[in-house]
């Protein structure tokens, strides 16, 4: 915590300091690029987290940094009390990943970032009135009724620089007239859901990808602010639906951990056995999927066998295959089901020769090396200044894994590998999901015949209230780390609710690495980063 | 063996007795016609239950099983569910271009079917020329698919017919010297010729090494030729969405869906002809008693026989690779596959030249 205030100090004497659970400083807009620049040059390399905030009277970020070296965090509050035109500073030339969380920001608020390339709407059509994140956003449906006619693509884009002392806008072309723009999705069988990619073609090769979210962003976050903290658990599964028990379960540890609440044993083993269980499914879906775009649709039905193993287990516990509504404030709300232990333990005897299979029938297969091989290259610098977490990222050599670094519940008693390659491309973000399995394997193998006996679920008051303060939570979820960020006045609901999705990170370097790929490039990247569109509109 | 000479002779007969022998010769060219559109669809029908039953296989499924016993009719009612279907109408898309496409494909594979040898007498036409015509009248297919998507006025379906033309076009090259080897080998192009030639031995055992290698290069090209995985580029579905035939809707697009399957057939029978003695039964030199039960069975069984197993290798191609890149397979095809059969081509000659062959 000194040492963060030296930092910060030496740049901006007038940064405000306060207790919190990460570090956290005030500082203000003038000074915040310089700010970035000295805690970038400080060991924060990763961006993790931008969260627009509208505290009343004042518009702005919280923005958390991390340090890959000792994965500490530090988080930067930067505010504007101009709320007819509010602008801040733009770090997107110091992390990458601030391009599209600042895009986000700016959709939500409507706070214009100086020296950000492209100042467009993100999630919302772009003919959208008000900024609905705003604490006086009005929500009259005439203003914003359901528009029946299509958007016209934004096809010119603004950016904010500064000349002179004044700010002035500037007017970019996305892209230019005569260029051989393909749209690829929203309704694409390799886009993974309703995601589109406006791709610039030059015969096979693209050139550039804008790409369009959006169209399944259902303000999950905004309707968290109007719903109390017991509601709002369910709309986590709703968003990476893959890793639907991970995304509960951040959510009621940063609850937990703000109110304190001690999570009996037994809910802490039920809750990591899940979540292994539920990378599993997600992984086993992930290796059908992306054979099937790499156009080996066998592969798909080899995964989907495996994982209706897993699907069946969840069904047993949790009375649903899908979206569980499983984790809730203090444990679980079910205890195991009687058949749990015996079916983990099938699972985790057939998994290793069925991986076996998937490597027979797919990882030695000449043409498929041949497709993935040297496509995509993120290098580990680019992971960590895209923030490109989780698998995706381990398979750039960047050790991420939340449950490593910074380890909850009982994973820091546990024994398992965090896997990392250094191939950096297609094939070893594949095989690096498949050896996750194993791990998972290897966790849930400890784990089936040491479950405590005890309550699954802790007793917590009835009407759940957080004190004033605001908390950031973060696990891995199967493609990376999940970040919770609650902000709380003391209520029954929350004043500002953030679910940092890792998802949304992966989609802002697909640009940067499609760019001179073929089309067929683009479908093999997307499904190895494995992004969930629910997860990256939300 | 029975001929069916017997048959269409006795037919020609009767026919040319009771009217004048225009009529006759235009009576037979309907009935011959029909014949063929039905063993057309049959077949069609046929290899869509068939495919789907051997990648359920391959998948761990069941594959149909509702639809009459063990599925048997799930084609049939796929057929009609196509028939019924609707066009659906496009803008903007050059009417005429873009009806006639699925109809040039049809017709390509349509008029290969009539060169194929069905069994002992049983061929429509046969002249000098039979295989060299045959690879003439498929490349007619190629026409039918850059005319798709060309037409479509859609982005990903001209990206497919592109890939198609590229593609079809240089994989024909390695088809045509694949089946150049043969004909060296046999001194003929004519259909009848080449499978009386494989009388007492199939080509693949007479030509030993250069005939298995021209025949697995025909198969991987011929499996390019038909646009079925893992050469699938100019409809992969993950990336184009269904390619050339995207706008296609109803019974055009069931025509692109049974050209495939058909020409999968095509592909197949002419493996057939070439390299496993077309309807000739398997005959092995010395073993009389042997050769004697093999000719009890008919010879329309023995050709669609062989064509029907070697497709099973074609589909269970599908079912298992990925799919190639664009680069990857032009690449594969001239750096690979045009060379060795350059060489093969060689090869076979000086087997042949110095009798080297069985």
């Amino acid at each position: 915590m000194v040492n963060i205030q030296e930092i910060i100090g030496k740049v901006c004497p007038e940064a405000v300091f306060e207790e919190n659970e990460v570090a956290f400083a005030i500082v203000p807009d003038a000074k915040w690029h310089e700010v970035a620049v000295a805690l970038k040059n400080a060991g924060y390399d990763c961006l993790t987290a931008v969260v627009g905030e509208d505290w009343g009277e004042e518009l702005g970020c919280t923005y958390y940094l991390k340090s890959t070296a000792d994965n500490s965090l530090v988080s930067v509050k930067v505010a504007t009390t101009d709320r007819e035109n509010p602008m801040l500073h733009s770090v997107s030339d110091l992390w990458k990943t601030a391009i599209f969380e600042e895009r986000e920001v700016f959709d939500f608020y409507g706070i214009k970032f100086i020296n950000h390339p492209d100042m467009r709407r993100l999630f919302l059509r772009n003919d959208w009135v008000g900024f609905p994140f705003r604490k006086d956003y009005d929500e009259n449906p005439e203003i914003n009724p359901v528009r029946l006619y299509h958007e016209k693509p934004d096809d010119v884009t603004s950016t904010y620089v500064e000349e002179d002392g004044k700010v002035v806008e500037k007017k970019v072309n996305v892209f230019n007239p005569g260029d051989f723009v393909v749209n690829i999705g929203p309704q694409h069988p390799a886009t993974h859901g309703v995601m589109r990619f406006r791709t610039h073609l030059d015969g096979e090769e693209i050139k550039k990808i804008d790409v369009v979210c959006g169209y399944i962003h259902r303000g999950v976050e905004k309707l968290c602010e109007k719903d109390t903290y017991p509601q709002t658990i369910h709309f986590t599964d709703r968003l990476d639906y893959l890793a639907a028990l991970m995304n509960e379960h951040c959510l009621c540890l940063c609850i937990e951990k703000a109110m304190g609440i001690e999570v009996p044993a037994r809910a802490k083993v039920i809750r990591v056995m899940m979540d292994e269980l539920m990378r599993i499914n997600s992984h086993l879906l992930y290796f059908g999927t992306f054979c099937m775009d790499l156009g080996a649709t066998t592969a798909l039905f080899y995964g989907l066998r495996e994982r209706e193993k897993v699907l069946d287990i969840f069904e047993e516990t949790c009375g649903a295959r899908m979206t569980f509504n499983y984790n809730v404030i203090g444990g679980v709300r079910f205890d195991l089901h009687e058949n749990f232990v015996k079916r983990v333990k099938e699972l985790i005897e057939i998994m290793p020769s069925r991986l076996k299979e998937y490597h027979t029938l797919v990882s030695g297969n000449v043409i498929a090396k041949n497709r993935m091989k040297n496509i995509g290259i993120i290098t580990r610098e680019e992971a960590i200044n895209y923030n490109i977490t989780g698998p995706s990222g381990r398979a750039s050599n960047w050790a991420n894994d939340i449950r490593k670094t910074n380890p909850y519940e009982v994973y820091a008693d546990l024994d398992f590998e965090q896997v990392t390659m250094e191939g950096c491309d297609t094939y070893d973000r594949y095989i690096l999901r498949l050896k996750e399995i194993e791990q998972s394997i290897k966790i849930l193998a400890q784990l089936v015949d040491n479950i405590p006996e005890g309550d699954y679920c802790a007793k917590v008051p009835k009407v759940i209230k957080l004190p004033k303060g605001h908390w950031f939570q973060e696990v891995e979820s199967s493609r990376g780390a999940f970040g919770v960020y609650i902000d709380s006045d003391g209520g029954k609901t929350p004043y500002r609710m953030k679910f940092n999705s890792p998802g949304f990170h992966l989609v802002g370097i697909i640009d940067k690495i499609t760019r001179g790929e073929k089309i067929a490039d683009l479908i093999a990247i997307g499904g190895s980063l494995d992004y969930v569109v629910p997860d990256i509109d939300r | 063996m029975f001929d069916f000479r017997i048959v269409t002779e006795w037919l020609d007969n009767l026919l040319n007795g009771v009217m004048p022998a225009w009529l006759a010769t235009t009576l037979e060219c309907v009935l011959i016609g029909v014949g063929l559109l039905t063993v057309y669809a049959l077949l069609a029908l046929f290899y869509i239950y068939y495919e789907r039953k051997l990648c359920g296989a391959f998948q761990c499924r069941l594959g149909p099983n509702r639809v009459g016993p063990l599925g048997l009719l799930q084609s049939f009612a796929d057929m009609f569910k196509i028939l019924i279907k609707e066009l659906i109408p496009i803008n903007h898309v050059d009417n005429f271009l873009f009806g006639l496409a699925p109809y040039l494909v049809v017709a390509a594979s349509f008029a290969s079917f009539a060169v194929l040898p069905w069994g002992n007498g049983l061929q429509i036409v046969d002249f000098n020329i039979g295989v060299f015509f045959l690879m003439a009248v498929s490349s007619i297919g190629v026409l039918g698919i850059l005319l798709a998507g060309w037409s479509s006025n859609n982005k990903f379906t001209l990206i497919g017919a592109l890939r198609s033309g590229a593609q079809m076009i240089s994989y024909e090259l390695s088809i045509g010297l694949s089946i150049m080897t043969v004909v060296l080998l046999a001194g003929t192009m004519s259909v009848s010729g080449l499978v009386a030639g494989q009388k007492d031995l199939w080509f693949i055992f007479q030509g030993h090494i250069p005939a298995v290698i021209a025949f697995l290069v025909y198969i991987v090209a011929g499996t390019a030729e038909t646009n079925r995985g893992p050469f699938d580029l100019p409809e992969a579905e993950s990336e184009l969405t269904a390619g050339y035939h995207t706008e296609y809707s109803g019974i055009h697009f069931g025509y692109f869906y049974l050209a495939e399957y058909l020409n999968m057939f095509i592909v197949s029978g002419v493996a057939t002809l070439l390299f496993f003695g077309g309807w000739m039964p398997l005959h092995i030199p010395g073993l009389d008693g042997f050769n004697a039960v093999m000719d009890y069975i008919p010879s329309v069984i023995w050709f669609v026989g062989k064509a029907v197993l070697l497709s099973a290798v074609i589909i269970w191609f599908k079912w298992t690779f990925p799919r190639l890149r664009i680069d990857q397979l032009m690449a594969f095809e001239w750096k690979y596959l045009l060379p060795i059969n350059l060489f093969n081509l060689v090869l076979m000659l000086i087997v042949v030249a110095f009798g080297l062959h069985f």
